[in-house]
């Protein structure tokens, strides 16, 4: 049983099978908690609504903290695509 | 006998006043936390923004390529260990020369112990890596190559563009450690196309303790101190917001200055140069002679142990070293002069002298009174005065 799942994060989460098209892609790998938070906060200003920012992240707490940011935030989390090494973290801004 | 005459720039430099002024108010009434929110907090957060800007400028960088540390050393040991460490499903093996500072060469041991593979290449008598030879060294796992842009000990300035351009044609991360030459001689990240490069304050006239490293954007690094969020999570712990604020304020008079700085240590150091090797019999000039650092000359003296030069002479108010620091201490032959192919015996005769933006004509005038005076002196006494015997089989554990 994954974190998420235990958590009951599992609901929020959805896995992808392929990358999808992002307008801005920041790499985060070996950055420990809590960077996959505030670089998601500070690259997501720098996106016009509709505009895809793609994280990539070794950090497994990810998998609860961004689907659970963005529904805090009211941004979409679009899926998360899981790669051998590192999760790459599609999010959609959804407002200013 | 004239005042003290510091000759050893390569081991430190003193302070600018202008670098104190800096740093001052954060010794004193701003000292607040840069992760604070409160303006004095804020104020600390500005000077190190500022500091990061004043870096990435001096190498044409760009300011979020610049992660500060405590020393050059500690930027070596991050180059080397955190770019192989992320790399390692790539591949496990790196190259480097057998000329590195102790900073490289230990973290390269440390990485032999966690399971890479290490070229250590060969340098030339004038200690020049050959381009050709990083190009032969190459394998499929090779992830990482780091040569020294210029060396501390013989002052020799490597092809490092050069070797760059073969890194990147392999695809492989290529750092330099520039410790020696950042904010002394034009060092421009783009144009010798570096993906890291490792600086430190105290090598142009700012504090100790504050270092930095450059990091290519885009390019992974495994931390080697995990903590906060400062550096971009990329290296922990409060900032020195003091010695930053130094390297901030060195860089950028290292920027304005180098050229006039450059200008007044060549001649002198050519003086200098030229004058030992005239006045003193059997004595070499180590490291390259055109393509070396401004302020940088450095011998081996033939009989005579390079401790007892640097006794005699601080005993007339002239500070100087004897190969690297570490070495000199360890009173074992250096590694970087045996990778020269300098016999050990004649290795422990060495001396370097590195002049700095307030050495004087005069001062440089008086060593070259003293010197041959000193070098006559310890000759005289030396058991080696006849010649070498008994000396083979010196070895060092250098990798050959």
């Amino acid at each position: 049983m994954s974190i998420a799942e235990l958590s009951g994060h599992e609901k929020l989460l959805k896995f992808l099978d392929k990358p999808i098209a992002a307008d801005a892609i920041t790499d985060i790998i070996y950055m420990m908690c809590p960077m996959h938070l505030l670089t998601l906060q500070e690259r997501i200003k720098e996106l016009k609504v509709g505009q895809v920012l793609a994280v990539l992240t070794d950090y497994d707490g990810a998998l609860e903290d961004i689907p659970a940011w963005c529904g805090k935030t009211g941004n979409e989390f679009v899926g998360v695509l899981e790669s051998p090494d590192y999760y790459s973290f599609y999010v959609k801004k959804l407002k200013e | 006998m004239m005042g003290k005459i510091y000759l050893d720039h390569v081991a430190t430099n003193p302070m600018h006043p202008e670098v104190l002024e800096a740093m001052m108010p954060f010794l004193k009434e701003d000292f607040g936390n840069p992760l604070s929110i409160y303006p004095p907090g804020a104020k600390a957060k500005e000077a190190i923004e500022g500091a990061r800007g004043s870096v990435a400028s001096l190498i044409n960088a760009k300011p979020n390529e610049i992660i500060f540390t405590a020393s050059g050393a500690e930027s070596n040991n991050f180059a080397l260990r955190g770019i192989a460490l992320a790399l390692q499903n790539k591949g496990k093996h790196i190259i480097v020369s057998k000329a590195e500072h102790h900073s490289i060469l230990n973290s390269a041991r440390f990485l032999e112990k966690s399971g890479f593979a290490v070229t250590y290449l060969p340098v030339d008598k004038s200690g020049l890596v050959d381009p050709d030879s990083v190009q032969r060294a190459i394998t499929k796992e090779t992830v990482l190559i780091s040569i020294i842009h210029a060396s501390p000990e013989v002052g020799t300035i490597e092809p490092v563009a050069e070797i760059a351009k073969i890194a990147k044609k392999n695809n492989i991360i290529f750092h330099t450690d520039a410790v020696a030459s950042a904010g002394n001689i034009p060092v421009d990240v783009r144009e010798l196309g570096v993906d890291a490069l490792s600086l430190t304050a105290h090598q142009f006239y700012g504090p100790k303790g504050a270092g930095a490293l450059y990091l290519k954007e885009g390019t992974r690094i495994v931390p080697l101190i995990y903590g906060g969020i400062q550096e971009g999570g990329r290296r922990a712990g409060t900032e020195n917001v003091p010695a930053i604020a130094g390297i901030g304020k060195a860089a950028e008079l290292a920027k304005r200055d180098m050229g006039k700085r450059s200008d007044h240590v060549k001649p002198l150091r050519d003086k200098l140069i030229s004058s030992v090797l005239s006045k003193i019999t059997n004595v070499y000039l180590t490291g390259h002679p055109e393509q070396r650092l401004p302020g940088h000359a450095s011998f081996v003296v033939e009989y005579i142990e390079g401790e007892a030069m640097l006794l005699l002479l601080s005993a007339k108010g002239i500070y100087v070293a004897s190969g690297s620091a570490c070495s000199s201490k360890a009173l074992k032959a250096s590694p970087v002069l045996l990778s020269l192919g300098i016999p050990a015996h004649l290795a422990q005769g060495s001396v370097v002298f590195t002049l700095g933006e307030e050495t004087k004509e005069l001062e440089i005038d008086y060593l070259i009174e003293t010197f041959p005076q000193i070098i006559s002196r310890l000759r005289e006494i030396s058991p080696y005065s006849k010649g070498w015997e008994g000396t083979e089989g010196e070895t060092c554990t250098v990798k050959k």
